[in-house]
């Protein structure tokens, strides 16, 4: 427990030490850098809600990053151009507010979330996998397909979005954007892990025969965690598509599906903090052994195979040692 | 008498050409330890799951307290007051033993969808769980985790949950198997004080167990029930001798 305390507070420490260290020194790619970790840490939060906490090994988490990516970007757009979204039967005007746009990220992926969970959460195991892949699949060709916004090249937002009292494109101020929000999703997930549905999520991952022997019914939790596990990525899809000012289809692939596992992976599956860590892990990685080679993603995979062979808990499994109950 | 609380009215179960249940009629009357012996493959197991849910009989149909429960699923069925024992543990296995109790508890209660009280600090929850426990005996081991008890404590476990449902009946598969003589003989004394909370249907092994504890005693031989009694009328029951007492009160 302390181990795993101080562990937490490090990180979030480094995180914030860091790029305060880099704006001190006016270096603003190290401070997007930490943003990009953070970012991907909050993706990888929302996966390990449903991946850790539920057991739903979901590879189309894709679906909801670029969901909350195209939010962004169609609403955006939309305000640029000082076109409606949609003109009837009612109208909605597109919108540079950060917040607006991160309440219909979370609201819509969750949504989405749902539907594909109704449908998904009826299989398990393999089909599970393939089924939320295709989903996000579907997505990631709808998006190419689509030509209002980009279509395959994407679509550039060249003023990142408002948010009151902030100047957005200073990167700092970016960063505490996301900082802030990233503790804030902490503080939720950790709450949850403890609470009632936690314990009965929990259950019901490691025994559905019990947690239905005891009045409650697996498929229920299972949504639940799903939709939520969901609205957090496409927050985290928002954010990204604001840091980088860009959406495209990419956001959908299932390569970015792979990737948000790997930040749940390495960091530690089911731990509060493991994506944190996994996420800071992997955007040390791609700088550091991207400088090496455009081929890093050999050393990252020996690195992962790694991980799944000898350390099962991830770097928090390895430090931290094995999930205390907590009481 | 009274109406049944629990009441099996002639189901019948095929797996291809096998009938593990066929035409089965028992009822759990309150305040008694109805047992159901039978040999190895005789169909108990079968039938408490078509009791309990999980297994959909092809005919015939499961009354609980006045209420046709036959299409409900185990979960409603756990919700109505049936409390479930495994013949193999079923338990939250990374879970500490209190867990797996506040567990029960909190099912029972029904609040599961809160996401923000820490639940293992719900006064209330932790209340039911802990005197469940004490109840069999594994207070002690609360911070234990259920992958660290022996075969034994986890059948306590196993009946401690049950209790933190306060159940209208009990289903008990073979709550004894594995507890060695001490054990058997004190979770004996806890049975025969809980048939009066409520009743209790009793799959089990040991002879001793069943004879103490029994009102009535049905057996069970291919899937079908041959005979049911209070305990004399069994154990003098020739055809139920033939069938499966006879080597067993030999031995």
């Amino acid at each position: 427990m302390r181990k795993e305390f101080f562990l937490n507070a490090a990180l979030l420490g480094v995180l914030l030490a860091f790029p305060l260290w880099a704006w001190s020194v006016d270096e603003p790619y190290l401070i997007t850098l930490a943003t990009r970790a953070i970012v991907f840490a909050i993706a990888g939060i929302g996966l390990n809600f449903a991946l850790g906490f539920g057991g739903l090994v979901s590879l189309g988490h894709a679906a909801f990053f670029g969901l909350g990516g195209y939010v962004m970007g169609v609403l955006a757009f939309h305000a640029q151009t000082y076109t409606p979204v949609m003109g009837w039967p009612l109208v909605i005007n597109g919108t540079k507010s950060m917040p607006t746009i991160w309440l219909i990220a979370i609201a819509l992926s969750a949504l989405l979330a749902v539907g594909i969970g109704a449908l998904s959460l009826r299989t398990s195991g393999v089909y599970f996998i393939m089924i939320t892949l295709a989903f996000a699949q579907m997505l990631y060709y709808f998006t190419i397909s689509w030509p209002t916004y980009g279509g395959e090249d994407g679509l550039s937002i060249y003023v990142r979005n408002g948010f009151p009292g902030l100047n957005t494109m200073d990167p700092i101020q970016f960063f505490a954007i996301c900082y802030a929000i990233l503790l804030i999703v902490l503080a939720f997930v950790f709450a949850a892990s403890r609470s009632p549905f936690g314990l009965a999520l929990g259950a019901s991952r490691q025994n559905e025969e019990r947690i239905q022997a005891v009045g409650q019914v697996p498929f229920r939790l299972y949504l639940t965690a799903f939709a939520i596990s969901g609205a957090i990525t496409g927050l985290a899809g928002a954010l990204f598509a604001d840091l980088n000012r860009f959406i495209s289809p990419t956001m959908f692939s299932w390569q970015t599906s792979g990737e948000i596992m790997i930040f749940v992976i390495l960091g530690g599956v089911g731990r509060v903090f493991g994506p944190v860590a996994g996420a800071v892990l992997f955007i040390l990685l791609e700088h550091t052994l991207g400088g090496l080679s455009e081929f890093w993603h050999i050393y990252l995979g020996a690195i992962l195979l790694g991980v799944v062979l000898f350390a099962r808990g991830g770097l928090y499994g390895m430090v931290a040692g094995r999930e205390v109950a907590h009481d | 008498m009274t109406e049944p609380i629990l009441d099996i009215r002639g189901i019948s179960k095929s797996f291809g050409a096998l009938r593990a249940s066929n035409n089965i009629n028992i009822d759990l009357r309150a305040g008694e330890i109805h047992a159901l012996i039978g040999p190895n493959g005789a169909g108990k197991s079968t039938l408490i799951k078509q009791i309990a849910g999980g297994l959909r009989p092809d005919t015939g149909s499961v009354h609980f307290d006045g209420q046709d429960i036959t299409a409900l699923s185990t979960a409603a069925r756990a919700r109505l007051g049936m409390g479930r024992t495994f013949q193999i543990s079923s338990l939250a296995m990374e879970y500490t033993v209190l867990q797996n109790a506040v567990l029960g508890a909190l099912g029972h209660r029904g609040d599961v969808f809160r996401f923000f009280r820490p639940v293992m600090k719900d006064a209330g929850l932790l209340a039911t769980a802990r005197a469940s426990l004490e109840q069999v005996g594994l207070e002690e081991f609360h911070d234990a985790r259920v992958s660290e008890l022996s075969h034994g404590q986890r059948r306590q476990l196993e009946v401690a949950v049950a209790l933190t449902l306060s159940p209208k009946v009990f289903l008990m598969d073979e709550p004894m198997a594995g507890l060695g003589a001490e054990g058997s003989h004190r979770l004996m004394g806890f049975l025969d004080q809980l048939r009066h909370k409520a009743p209790i249907l009793l799959v089990e092994h040991d002879m001793d167990a069943v004879f103490t504890l029994a009102d009535r005693i049905s057996v069970l031989v291919y899937g079908g029930i041959i005979a049911t009694g209070p305990v004399e009328d069994i154990r003098g029951n020739p055809i139920v001798q033939s069938a499966y007492l006879g080597e067993e009160t030999a031995a």
